[in-house]
């Protein structure tokens, strides 16, 4: 099962990333066409940087994350919204943020001693 | 039977008498688990994030002592459990991969310390997210496998190999493959490391295909899992499935959401070991969803 596994595995991977970068790309274009705020968000091990955002209630904007060393993920659970961070690529994601609060991401690919430290949030103002 | 009894006497007198939790159909839930097996009454013991190589004394300052304690309470019990499971994080996560493999091996040697013929263990993301089970399998074998005993089956799924904490298509063919074997009124017992449902996801408390499992294994009528990973005895139920999560053996987390972030309960000087643990699971021997769940500190040795 071990060889066979690794060979899906890579297989997924591969078609995986190939969709992140079409989906990403369209969010992207899309944003684009629609002149709303893009915010970069860079990501290592153990830290998003910047590690707050604030939004403005009824605002759309897309997150565009990097990865700085290894595979992380974007995870904002109350919001629907998560995405592989992959080293060389672009993630990104579109926010419509329609209630105010103060909303915890993390990652969710197991980064290594401080994975669990690794979280950031997005602030909803009025 | 009377081997029974004294284990009952025993924690009577101990004052832990334990949980009785049943799962299972409503109109299965005391029937007999196949034609042709019948039930036994048997108990085994469960560990669970034990951390071996975890180092920080504001939370426990007795990180290399407490899994040797668990050790030796397991031993005290006046009746031996039938297997001792240990449901992952058996080590503290490291980025050296030597470092990992010593941690492993420590692990190792102390828990074959316990009196007992048969020891199960399965990862938690600490020993096997960063090198996708590599350093697990070599020390300790398939991190995914089943096994049959007195009537039960027990099922071990791996949903920490994989980094993004996901049971896997592979696996979960593997899983659908072996339940079209079973009869729908087997007896069966899943041991896990992370929650097959979205107990908290904003604290990652969850498995991102788990609702896959749970759908494979919702036809069968007498299925219970047992977990980790959460640090804190919790249960919990997706339709007639239930869900328990044991203790750890290194610090205590707070319940799911109840503050704004998910970080190590303090150690308190004036109760040591509070919030650590282990537990025994005692199947029932007339009803097949039925467990009786006994906590045990570790604060006597």
């Amino acid at each position: 099962m071990n060889t066979r596994n690794l060979v899906v595995r890579s297989i997924a991977s591969a078609l995986a990333v190939v969709l992140l970068v079409g989906a990403g790309s369209l969010v992207f274009a899309k944003a684009k066409d629609k002149g709303e705020r893009v915010i970069s968000i860079k990501v290592k091990r153990f830290e998003y940087s910047p590690k707050e955002i604030t939004l403005k209630k009824g605002v759309p904007v897309v997150l565009e994350l990097k990865s700085l060393d290894v595979p992380h993920g974007f995870n904002l659970p109350e919001l629907g919204v998560r995405a592989d961070v992959l080293p060389g690529l672009t993630a990104r994601v579109r926010i419509a943020p329609t209630r105010t609060g103060r909303f915890v991401f993390h990652c969710d690919i197991f980064c290594g001693t401080g994975h669990e430290e690794l979280e950031g949030a997005i602030v909803v103002k009025e | 039977m009377a081997a029974h009894i004294n284990r009952r006497d025993f924690l009577r007198l101990a004052g832990l008498g334990g949980v009785v939790f049943a799962s299972g159909l409503a109109h299965s839930a005391s029937a007999a688990t196949s034609k042709d097996s019948k039930l036994e009454e048997f108990y085994w013991v469960q560990l669970s994030d034990t951390h071996w190589g975890f180092e920080g004394p504001p939370v426990n300052p007795d990180a290399k002592g407490t899994l040797r304690k668990a050790v030796q309470e397991v031993n005290r019990l006046p009746h031996k459990p039938e297997f001792v499971v240990f449901t992952g994080d058996l080590t503290h996560t490291t980025d050296d991969p030597a470092e990992r493999r010593k941690r492993m091996t420590e692990f190792r040697d102390i828990v074959a310390g316990l009196d007992v013929k048969t020891v199960k263990f399965m990862p938690g993301e600490h020993d096997a997210a960063l090198d996708r089970g590599k350093a697990y399998r070599e020390l300790f074998g398939e991190p995914s496998y089943t096994f049959e005993h007195k009537g039960i089956h027990f099922i071990v799924l791996d949903n920490v190999s994989d980094p993004a904490a996901m049971i896997g298509d592979v696996q979960l063919a593997w899983l659908k493959a072996h339940l079209a074997k079973l009869d729908k009124n087997a007896r069966i017992v899943v041991f896990t490391h992370r929650p097959l449902f979205d107990l908290y996801p904003q604290w990652d408390w969850a498995t991102r295909d788990g609702a896959q499992a749970v759908d494979l294994l919702m036809p069968f009528a007498n299925v219970t899992v047992f977990y980790g990973h959460i640090h804190q005895e919790h249960h919990q139920m997706t339709g007639h499935i239930a869900h328990h999560a044991a203790k750890s053996l290194i610090f205590p987390l707070p319940a799911p959401g109840s503050l704004p972030k998910r970080q190590p309960i303090p150690w308190n000087a004036a109760e040591p070991y509070k919030g650590l643990g282990f537990r025994s699971v005692e199947a029932a021997a007339e009803s097949a969803s039925k467990y009786e769940v006994t906590e045990y500190p570790v604060n006597k040795a």
